[in-house]
């Protein structure tokens, strides 16, 4: 029922249209409605109203909208009404009023603590198939579409001086000196609306209703270009080095929501308080709310919370709700004061309360009410500052936890959240806090003079539970209840977490704001225990629940990741090759041409045309890292196993890189182009970790080495000209000979005037060169590369057919370097130097890396009736059965070879290079092959490398 | 959590690769017992307390840094680059 003419929209809650105004929450709105059941409850399907009227709500969550953009576990008490805003309840069939579900309720006494761990224990077999799915369905909150979200959510970073988090009176006050002694600040509120509890309470300031206070700071607030003003803004976590979480839900602009990483050299935390309840039976009734939200729907929201209202507690809320009830015009017909000794001990309704009993001593009576308004008190929110290992510790005068200080590093709290509990106390404490914390920033806090407010001290009678017959709850959100609690500590889950672990006492959404303290509580007096000596559960983050797509904004498909694409890569695309990621490049897998079925059919020609004429391949991806300095050739000496100090300028080298644990790292060649000046290459794979690697040597290995190293890659467009024809296509194109460059050598030559760098290396086997340019040359090289190939008889070859080229002569790539083999393995042991020091040498002549029965790198074919061979099978003796523990070796690489028309295969195989010429198993269980093979030399093709040296 | 670069200030650490201990500085002479070389490569320290991590700025400024924190509190006492401790 709404007290005053408001201009509304329509909304729906599960298919029935209703009125509210844009802006209040759901809850209001459903409230002002007269809708009393609003959700199911998780295990036992009883029907909930709304409870509280923030993010603690435990009771009213829904999911908001339809198909793929339903949100699910909404709380109604944080969604904002707009016109159109559809609504449903969960956990209900076939609705939130007639649930069948709720026959859990009626057997509920079998469905106590510990029901499920105790009944489906057999047989063993039935938990998974069984009883969970049914339990799943049975209990639950919203679901998922399953589909993926159509919403955009963003993250962002933001750092301040100051960040100061709630803006209640002590919040403002904060965030108000630390603005104006000059700190940038960032105010963050979870609110739609700045003010806390003033929104909520009937009082004043400086003689002026309270929310004119409010308006008149944030004015000068928003005014001040150094504060920033977050509203609808949860910080959700507080984490090493003044990093906080925080969940903007922004719900504009196409933007649904963001995810904020704040950085604050200091923090002020102005949570404020949650109200905690009483647990009396059958207290979950839809009408039974919290004190301080009925407040709050009267005052802020102008919605009567029911027309015979009743106020149960043990604060001077009790009389503060009924002030503000009566002043709005709405009867209150009993005041029931727990501090002395009055209790509710029962309630009735089922879909929406009707009447309490009221035991008053001698008198127990029965009252007719439509909403009972309790408080328990209040407890401090002390979340944050328990988010990095601090526990909060008790303080008998506010009967609940308070803030340890210094629990989070540069964070201090203000206000209601370290037990200041009237208005006057939270401006001062602001207002203090917020000045010693602006002098550690070497800031002076102008002076403040302090509003007038209100000052009545706080003062409370604990009061938990009420002994008696009946559920008192006190988890609504996992339906948990004092027996619950009781049962646990009976079966020796005394300590807290043992009992939060077996009730599920807090583990809901909602994390326990409202229940823990009370649940503790309970504990504590089962157990004989004071509460201090129970202590609270772990606090952790997130403060509220954070949507993951939130958390993983600009992850969804390709996101945000990096894409980097060779200069060649619009020409290869428009010629049809199929794109395969090498890390984050794109390389072409072949080159389809007309006629063609499949890849093979393209791979084979490709690798016959670099056999028999010429191709052109971009390898650009490769690392390419330009080294110089008067160390330069100490530098190579130390990172590779072999020597380069000796190699001539003018000649390149194939180079193996250690690891200091002797396995291979990486391995490339490296050219000298001058007396102090090499430029390496790496593989694609490994290009940034050798760079790392190298950083990491003259850094902290080597200080002495005056050596300077530096990424090339982007910078330099290199291909590689292949084919017996190579020679004569490059001598057309370039503006001087290279007759004479010899087989690793490697020149400064001009194409077209442009300065180029010019290798004469192979990774086919064929007389081969590569051609560097500035990369900004490099679309147009490879073009005139392409062109000058077709003319005699070659053209474009891809990644398949360069590893077929690379397979038949035996050449490694990180298919066989794949960090578990050393130099020996792959036949490379003599290239470990042993007269100087490098990388990896020393490990490299530990014992169980050398020799002995270590799998050597070894070619394979096939010579049974199977011809077909797979990377990653394994490989057996000829007889052996194809079980684990008769395992010799496995494949790496595999590629079929139109040269030898045979398949081909590279692996390793126990001392694989004595086995040459046997015949042994392959087997790959996954895709069902079974092969003789024989075993012989990596080098499949041209042994002698004739074809090389041209 | 933030790292302060010497170089580059204050830092996320989602821009630093982690490595482990900083014993890594001390690299055995060539020629030293091998149980020595497995001792630096292999064998570490799991302190409740103060550690002293190799950390790498490699999408900032590159520089390798010896960062002495503590792991129970996660404070960061101090950051140097490695290159000054390794002299």
């Amino acid at each position: 029922m709404r007290l005053y003419d408001v201009v509304t929209v329509p909304f729906t809650f599960d298919g029935v249209t209703y009125r509210g105004v844009v802006g209040e929450t759901l809850a209001a709105a459903l409230i002002a409605n007269g809708v009393k059941v609003v959700a199911r409850s998780f295990k036992y399907h009883r029907p909930r109203g709304v409870m509280g009227s923030g993010s603690e709500e435990p009771n009213a969550l829904v999911t908001i909208g339809r198909g793929v953009a339903a949100e699910p576990n909404v709380r109604a008490t944080v969604q904002e009404v707009y016109g159109g805003l559809e609504a449903f309840s969960q956990n209900a069939w076939p609705s939130v009023k007639t649930d069948v579900m709720a026959v859990n309720d009626l057997v509920s006494p079998f469905l106590g603590a510990g029901f499920y761990y105790k009944t489906f224990m057999w047989p063993k077999a039935f938990w998974e198939k069984v009883y969970e799915p049914i339990i799943r369905r049975a209990a639950g909150l919203g679901g998922l579409s399953g589909k993926a979200d159509p919403e955009t959510y963003e993250k962002a970073f933001a750092f301040c001086d100051v960040l100061v988090i709630g803006a209640g009176p002590a919040g403002l006050m904060a965030a108000l000196v630390a603005g104006e002694a000059g700190a940038d600040v960032i105010l963050a509120e979870e609110d739609y609306a700045l003010g806390g509890r003033l929104l909520a309470e009937v009082e004043d300031i400086d003689g002026l209703p309270a929310m004119e206070w409010v308006a008149s700071v944030e004015a000068r607030l928003q005014a001040m270009p150094n504060v920033r003003v977050m509203t609808r803004t949860s910080v959700t976590g507080a984490y090493d080095q003044g990093t906080f979480g925080a969940f903007e839900r922004v719900d504009r602009a196409g933007l649904k929501a963001c995810f904020w990483r704040i950085v604050a050299r200091r923090s002020v935390l102005c949570a404020g308080a949650l109200e905690r309840g009483i647990a009396f039976a059958n207290n979950d009734r839809p009408g039974v709310m919290m004190a301080g939200a009925v407040r709050a729907y009267v005052n802020r929201w102008g919605v009567a919370t029911g027309a015979r209202v009743a106020v149960f507690g043990n604060t001077d809320d009790v009389a503060r709700t009924a002030r503000d009830l009566e002043a709005a015009g709405i009867e209150v017909v009993a005041l029931i004061d727990a501090a002395v000794g009055e209790r509710v001990i029962g309630t009735k309704g089922r879909h929406g309360l009707t009447s309490i009993t009221v035991d008053r001593g001698r008198v127990v009576e029965q009252i007719e009410v439509d909403c009972l308004a309790v408080t328990g008190g209040w407890n401090p929110t002390v979340h944050l500052t328990c988010h990095m290992n601090g526990r909060p510790v008790w303080d008998d005068a506010i009967a609940s936890f308070v803030p340890t200080p210094g629990a989070v590093p540069d964070m201090v709290t203000a206000g209601a959240c370290h037990g200041v509990f009237h208005t006057m106390g939270c401006l001062l404490d602001g207002a203090q806090i917020a000045e010693a914390v602006v002098k550690t920033l070497g800031l002076k806090a102008k002076p403040v003079v302090l509003p007038d407010a209100d000052a009545t001290p706080y003062v409370i009678t604990p009061v938990w539970s009420v002994a008696g017959k009946g559920r008192k709850w006190i988890d609504y959100q996992n339906d948990v209840h004092v027996k619950d609690i009781e049962l646990a500590a009976r079966e020796n889950f005394r300590s807290v977490e043992h009992m939060k672990r077996y009730t599920t006492q807090g583990m809901a959404p909602d994390q326990g704001k409202s229940s823990n303290v009370v649940a503790l509580a309970v504990l504590a007096d089962v157990t004989g225990r004071g509460i201090p000596e129970t202590g609270t559960t772990t606090f952790r983050p997130p403060f509220v629940p954070v949507p993951i797509a939130a958390m993983g904004a600009g992850g969804a498909g390709m996101g945000f990741a990096p894409q980097r694409f060779a200069t060649s890569h619009d020409a290869t695309v428009a010629a049809g090759a199929p794109m395969i990621e090498a890390g984050l490049w794109y390389r072409p897998s072949y080159f389809p041409n007309e006629g063609e079925k499949n890849w093979r059919q393209s791979c084979d020609r490709e690798v016959n045309m670099v056999r028999e004429a010429v191709g052109v391949v971009d390898v650009s991806t490769l690392g390419k890292i330009d080294i110089q300095g008067p160390d330069a050739a100490a530098l190579l000496d130390f990172v590779y196993s072999n020597t380069f100090s000796t190699l001539k300028v003018g000649r390149a080298r194939y180079g193996l890189m250690l690891r200091e644990d002797g396995h291979v790292l990486d391995d490339g060649t490296t050219a000298r182009l001058g007396e102090n000046h090499y430029v390496m290459t790496t593989t694609t794979a490994a290009s940034g970790l050798v760079m790392r690697h190298l950083e990491f040597v003259l850094q902290v290995l080597r200080p002495d080495l005056d050596a300077r190293v530096i990424s090339v890659t982007e910078q330099w467009a290199q291909f590689g000209v292949a084919g017996p024809k190579s020679r004569e296509l490059l001598n057309g194109l370039l503006d001087q000979g290279i007759d004479e460059l010899p087989f690793m050598g490697c020149a400064d030559v001009t194409v077209g005037g442009v300065r180029a760098r010019l290798f004469r290396i192979s990774f086919s086997g064929e007389m081969a060169f590569e051609l560097a340019v500035p990369a900004r040359f490099g679309a147009d090289l490879y073009g005139a590369l392409v062109d000058r190939a077709a003319v005699l008889g070659g053209g474009p070859y891809g990644m398949e057919a360069l590893n077929v080229l690379r397979i038949e002569k035996g050449f490694i790539t990180h298919a066989e370097i794949h960090g578990r083999v050393t130099a020996f393995d792959i036949g490379m042991d003599r290239m470990v130097s042993l007269k100087k020091d490098c990388v990896g040498q020393a490990m490299s002549r530990r014992a169980g890396l050398l020799g002995g029965d270590r799998a050597q790198l070894v070619g394979l074919k096939p010579v049974g009736d199977v011809k077909q061979l797979s990377a990653g099978a394994h490989l057996f003796e000829s007889d052996a059965e194809p079980v684990r523990v008769n395992g010799q070796g496995y494949i790496t690489s595999v590629g079929f070879s139109p040269t030898l028309g045979s398949m081909l295969a590279l692996g390793f195989l126990d001392r694989g290079r004595a086995r040459h010429g046997e015949v042994i198993r392959m087997v790959d269980h996954m895709r069902g092959l079974d092969a003789q093979v024989e075993v012989c030399d990596p080098v499949f093709f041209d042994p002698e490398g004739g074809r090389v040296r041209g | 959590m933030r790292i302060n670069c010497p170089v580059c200030g204050e830092r996320d650490r989602r821009e630093f690769y982690y490595v482990g201990d900083a014993v890594t500085l001390e690299r055995p002479e060539r020629n030293a017992d091998l149980d020595v070389w497995d001792d630096y490569l292999h064998l570490r320290d799991n302190p409740a307390g103060l550690t002293r991590d190799l950390w790498h700025h490699e999408a900032g400024c590159g520089a390798w840094l010896v960062v002495n924190r503590n792991t129970v509190t996660h404070a960061v006492s101090d950051v140097v680059l490695a290159r000054e401790v390794a002299r």
